[in-house]
């Protein structure tokens, strides 16, 4: 298998054939802000935060083959800016109140967020409406904080083998939906065993009966910034 | 940090807020002392005073959720020069904001009227009370906001943190374990 | 309907669609025009019959504007609400439909008659208002026309029995030149490619003088290649990849065993202002298909697919009769023209309402049967395409250029343009302009030159290729089309003295935040906040802080959406802040920042409710 370089904010990242930016500088213990990406999945590319500079030109990194010799900008103004306010999209885009959401403190949406400084939301929010599904007897799906990163879908399809998750609609009407005619998730066979249930990067799919199980300052962001610790395994209870 | 000549006039409101951002700036505790060598407090739960002239950072706590909450944001807007959003409330609206889904009459109608164990209930009309707005909003999203601190509240740590980046004339910034949301 | 038919309906169209789920637009389209919509019931069927989890099948029917998964009426009407219909004041006549019809706009009739709403720029720009009824154009609407239709709605007569001048659509073809002068014998081109014999350089240059197929003797499909390549003949959808390399590339990808090359004709004519591939199918449906089998003739293609936009379902049964004939004349299906190993057919595929489905990639998506969602790229289409095997993606027009090519020779076509864009190019003209309509014109014509023969005065402004292109003030109209001047898919409207151009963008904005996939983030999001920001000016609520915020929005749009479409979100805004600040600043009516909403105007509930109109129940706008 064949090797290069490229540098990576000035610093010589080695990479094999094959590798995406993002598996590169990973490997070398470099973090780039993501949401979508997960090093167990097929890149999605979607959620743009971890837009670089490959030679000048903005691409995503989780889905950009590293090439030897690049120069890749990550770690600048400009770029963190750019990245600032994609998550301000985000949350305005769905529900986001972080004190009565079980996920804080493990959210990597939240800890991202804290990364990059965000201080406000910045944007008007869209205030959408968004009814929870709490007919599962043991999850619970609150889709105010989706932000259609397509981790629970890819999970389910290409680990679980079951397809429990899907995105409808288009554009700013895109949300989650799950396999059942009814449209609720206790008419699924999802099940608490599926890698699924333990991927939302957010607090969209959440065991019932187990929130705020962590005191604040023992959860996972509370220890160390995302930067630090991009894909903790969050223990449950 | 050299105490200036003339001390900075600050302050202080909540407005749909819980006032828990006001505690959580007491719980600076002994910098108060430190604080007051910089600064004097106008119109603020602290001292009472009921409306505010013109200051150099009014500290607003509380999002916006009826019409009363826009005229005091408004006399703060008008007479500081250096507006700060304190809390989630103020940031994104907060928990008050939890009930923008759903319509605002409905609310009146299930509170006042049709809530189990009312009889012969009524909608407040009162003049003297505030309407409520039919959603509650952050504070950006009605004035120009200069500065946000979040978090619920932030900590004792993370306001003086941010007041003093301000009077010290730096960009306020909130590193990590300084910066929550919660 | 009772569930029992709609199931036996729904397998009816499965078994015509070998219960193929790479088919699921298809069969999901014929669903919706038999059944009104597509029923819970529906997708049960669907689901077992296909054997597809229902989250895929209610992923795809979500995605596209023309599927229904909730009943929308018998009849569903759609306005075009392109700017140029617009301009012709197609809202008081949907007013007035709607006001007719007792429904509220983007509502259903309570007795479940009929349905109201917009749609993007349908494709009748030169003959507007425009309209869909039940997919089905509707041209030149004025207001005995909406009066009669809405007699029609009320009286429940059929689509099919009403007055078939209603559903005429002109070609209006105003200037032609050699692409549209050039009448084709079915079949002379791909007879004279055939004959081709490439010279030894072509032979020895091309790293296959043969293709799968054919008996190795065949030279004709290098020489084609050579001819493509000397006639410098560029992409017509607006991109301008040379055609000849991306035939090359395509024939050189190889193949992975079960596989086969695809050509692929876009004709998703979805760009607002863009009409010129509707009047080629219409005129000259014969060399599109010609085209599309000397493509693939060249490239070692089997199997062809015409992806025809959903808006244009009047054609289908014309062009399914011309590849018919085709076929009875020996010039698709197998040994083409008597040539063994010469075998290629073309299916037509419908969109269903679905801009970003002209981006190629989400084309392909979507001739696959799922939504139609751009690709990471690379890999491209042309070794990575339609069921992972190499495609070629050419437009319409692309392939009415190619027949010529074929017939007329590279060198010949080469001459005519200019150096960089050699040949012609169809524009399609609208607005204000005495003439609307096709104009064939070589490369290098200036807009000038253009305004003049269709009757254009006191003209302010141009936008050229559609909501994506770039929009030209007075003072630019002595530039040239062409790729190294103004590059076009081919849209032209016109706007005088008297438009607002910030309206203009307005209207392009909101365009983008509907036809958004909603893929990425900057561009779900973010057209949808441009959108409220340019709503926001044009409610008076606009102050120079909103001016900064739509131009940071554009640069962070430019900067990380996922494709084309995010990318050119921004021209519309950008291009007319440059060139028509007056128009924005029009619209800032505040010094200070104020907020998106009326701050009055959400008390109203409460005042409602209190039945207070004091002096406090209010907020004025400023204090």
């Amino acid at each position: 298998m064949s090797e290069g370089n490229f540098t990576l904010d000035g610093e010589d990242i080695p990479f094999q054939e094959g590798q995406t930016i993002m598996q590169a500088a990973m490997a070398a213990g470099k973090y780039i802000p993501h949401l979508c990406y997960h090093p167990e999945f097929k890149p999605h590319g979607s959620c743009k935060l971890c837009t670089v500079r490959v030679n000048g030109r903005a691409t995503a990194s989780c889905t950009q083959r590293a090439a030897s010799g690049a120069v890749v900008e990550s770690n600048t103004h400009a770029i963190n800016d750019e990245r600032r306010a994609l998550l301000q999209m985000l949350f305005v885009e769905g529900n986001h109140f972080c004190p009565s959401c079980e996920k804080s403190g493990n959210c990597q949406l939240q800890a991202t967020a804290y990364e990059l400084g965000m201080m406000s939301p910045h944007y008007d929010h869209f205030f959408p409406n968004r009814p929870v599904d709490a007919s599962h007897p043991e999850y619970l799906l609150d889709f105010n904080r989706c932000i259609l990163c397509s981790l629970c879908i890819r999970a389910s399809r290409d680990v679980d083998g079951k397809n429990v998750f899907a995105l409808s609609g288009r554009g700013i009407k895109t949300r989650l939906i799950v396999n059942a005619k009814s449209g609720r998730l206790a008419d699924t066979n999802f099940s608490e065993a599926d890698k699924a249930a333990h991927v939302c990067p957010v607090g969209v799919i959440l065991k019932k009966r187990k929130g705020f199980a962590q005191p604040i300052g023992g959860r996972t962001f509370d220890l160390n910034p995302i930067s630090a610790t991009p894909h903790p395994t969050i223990k449950e209870g | 940090m050299d105490a200036p000549t003339k001390k900075l006039k600050v302050a202080t409101t909540s407005l749909a807020g819980c006032f828990g951002c006001h505690m959580s700036f007491l719980d600076i505790d002994e910098r108060l002392f430190a604080l007051l060598d910089l600064v004097e407090f106008d119109r603020s739960p602290i001292t009472d005073i009921k409306h505010c002239g013109p200051c150099d950072i009014g500290i607003v706590e509380g999002g916006l959720c009826n019409a009363e909450n826009v005229h005091v944001l408004r006399e703060f807007r008008a007479n500081c020069r250096i507006l700060i959003a304190i809390g989630a409330c103020a940031v994104n609206g907060g928990l008050p904001a939890q009930r923008n889904s759903l319509s605002l009459p409905a609310i009146l109608e299930e509170i006042y009227h049709a809530q189990h164990g009312l009889t012969h209930g009524s909608i407040p009309d009162d003049p003297e009370l505030p309407l409520p707005l039919d959603k509650v909003h952050p504070l950006h999203e009605v004035v120009k906001v200069d500065y946000f601190i979040p978090g619920c509240p932030p900590s004792g740590d993370a306001i003086w943190k941010v007041l003093t980046d301000l009077l010290a004339g730096r960009e306020p910034e909130l590193g990590h374990g300084l910066i929550h949301y919660d | 309907m009772s569930t029992q038919n709609t199931s036996d309906t729904v397998t009816a169209i499965l078994v015509r669609h070998q219960r193929d789920a790479t088919r699921l637009v298809q069969i999901l389209r014929e669903i919706q025009e038999q059944e009104d919509w597509i029923s819970p019931e529906a997708i049960d069927t669907l689901e077992q019959e296909l054997a597809v989890p229902r989250t895929k099948i209610e992923a795809v029917a979500g995605f596209y504007s023309f599927f229904y998964t909730r009943p929308k009426g018998r009849y569903r009407v759609l306005f075009s609400n392109n700017i140029t219909d617009r301009m012709l004041r197609n809202i008081p006549l949907m007013e007035r439909l709607c006001a007719s019809l007792w429904v509220e706009r983007g509502k259903v009739s309570e007795d479940g008659l009929v349905s109201i709403s917009t749609t993007s720029c349908t494709g009748m720009c030169d003959q507007g208002p425009a309209i869909l009824v039940n997919n089905m154009a509707i041209t030149r609407l004025d207001e005995a026309r909406v009066d009669a239709i809405a007699e029609l709605i009320r009286a429940q007569v059929p689509l099919a029995d009403w007055p078939p001048e209603f559903f005429h659509v002109e070609d209006n073809i105003r200037r032609s030149d050699i692409l549209l002068d050039t009448v084709l014998e079915p079949g002379d081109a791909l007879r004279t490619a055939l004959a081709r014999q490439p010279n030894e350089s072509v032979a020895a240059s091309s790293s296959r003088s043969w293709r799968e197929g054919l008996p190795g003797t065949e030279g004709g499909p290098a020489a084609m290649l050579d001819e493509m390549m000397r006639s410098r003949l560029r992409g017509r959808g607006g991109a301008g990849f040379a055609t000849g390399l991306k035939w090359e590339a395509c024939r050189n990808a190889p193949l992975k065993p079960g596989q086969q090359r695809i050509i692929v004709c876009n004709a998703d004519e979805g760009e607002p202002g863009t009409f010129k591939d509707r009047v080629l199918l219409t005129r000259r449906a014969d060399q599109v298909f010609e085209g599309m089998t000397v493509a693939a003739y060249t490239v070692g293609a089997q199997r062809g697919f015409l992806y025809l936009r959903g808006e244009y379902r009047y054609l289908l049964d014309p062009l399914n009769a011309v590849l018919a004939r085709r076929r009875e004349e020996g010039l698709l299906g197998s040994n083409i023209l008597g040539v063994p190993g010469l075998d290629f057919d073309i299916e037509i595929h419908l969109g269903a309402g679905a801009y970003v489905c002209g981006e190629e990639s989400a084309l392909i998506e979507s001739l696959e049967g799922k939504r139609g969602t751009p690709r990471n790229r690379p890999p491209f289409p042309v070794t990575n395409g339609y069921l992972d095997q190499p495609t070629v993606v050419n437009n319409v027009e692309t392939f009415v250029a190619a027949a010529l090519i074929a017939l007329k020779g590279g060198d010949w076509y080469g001459t005519m343009g200019t150096s960089k864009s050699s040949g012609t190019k169809l524009l399609s003209v609208s607005g204000d302009c005495a003439r609307p309509g096709i104009y064939e014109y070589p490369f290098g014509v200036t807009v000038a030159r253009v305004l003049e023969d269709c009757g254009a005065e006191h003209t302010q402004a141009v936008q050229i290729s559609g909501a994506s292109g770039v929009c030209l003030a007075s003072s630019e109209f002595g530039r040239h089309i062409g790729f190294e001047d103004i590059p076009t898919a081919g849209a032209f409207m016109v706007f005088n003295k008297s438009r607002d151009m910030f309206e203009v963008a307005r209207n392009f904005i909101h365009f983008f935040a509907h036809e958004s996939c909603g893929f990425c983030t900057p561009c779900r999001v973010g057209t949808t906040l441009l959108k409220n920001m340019m709503d926001k000016l044009a409610h008076g609520r606009g102050s120079l802080y909103d001016f900064g915020e739509i131009e940071k929005l554009n640069q962070i749009l430019l900067a990380t959406s996922h494709c084309g479409l995010g990318h050119s979100a921004c021209n519309p805004v950008l291009d007319t802040i440059e060139k028509f600040r007056p128009a924005y600043e029009r619209h800032l009516l505040h010094d200070q920042f104020v907020p998106a909403f009326d701050l009055d105007r959400a008390l109203a509930g409460a005042r409602q409710m209190t039945g207070r109109d004091d002096d406090a129940a209010h907020i004025g706008d400023m204090e």
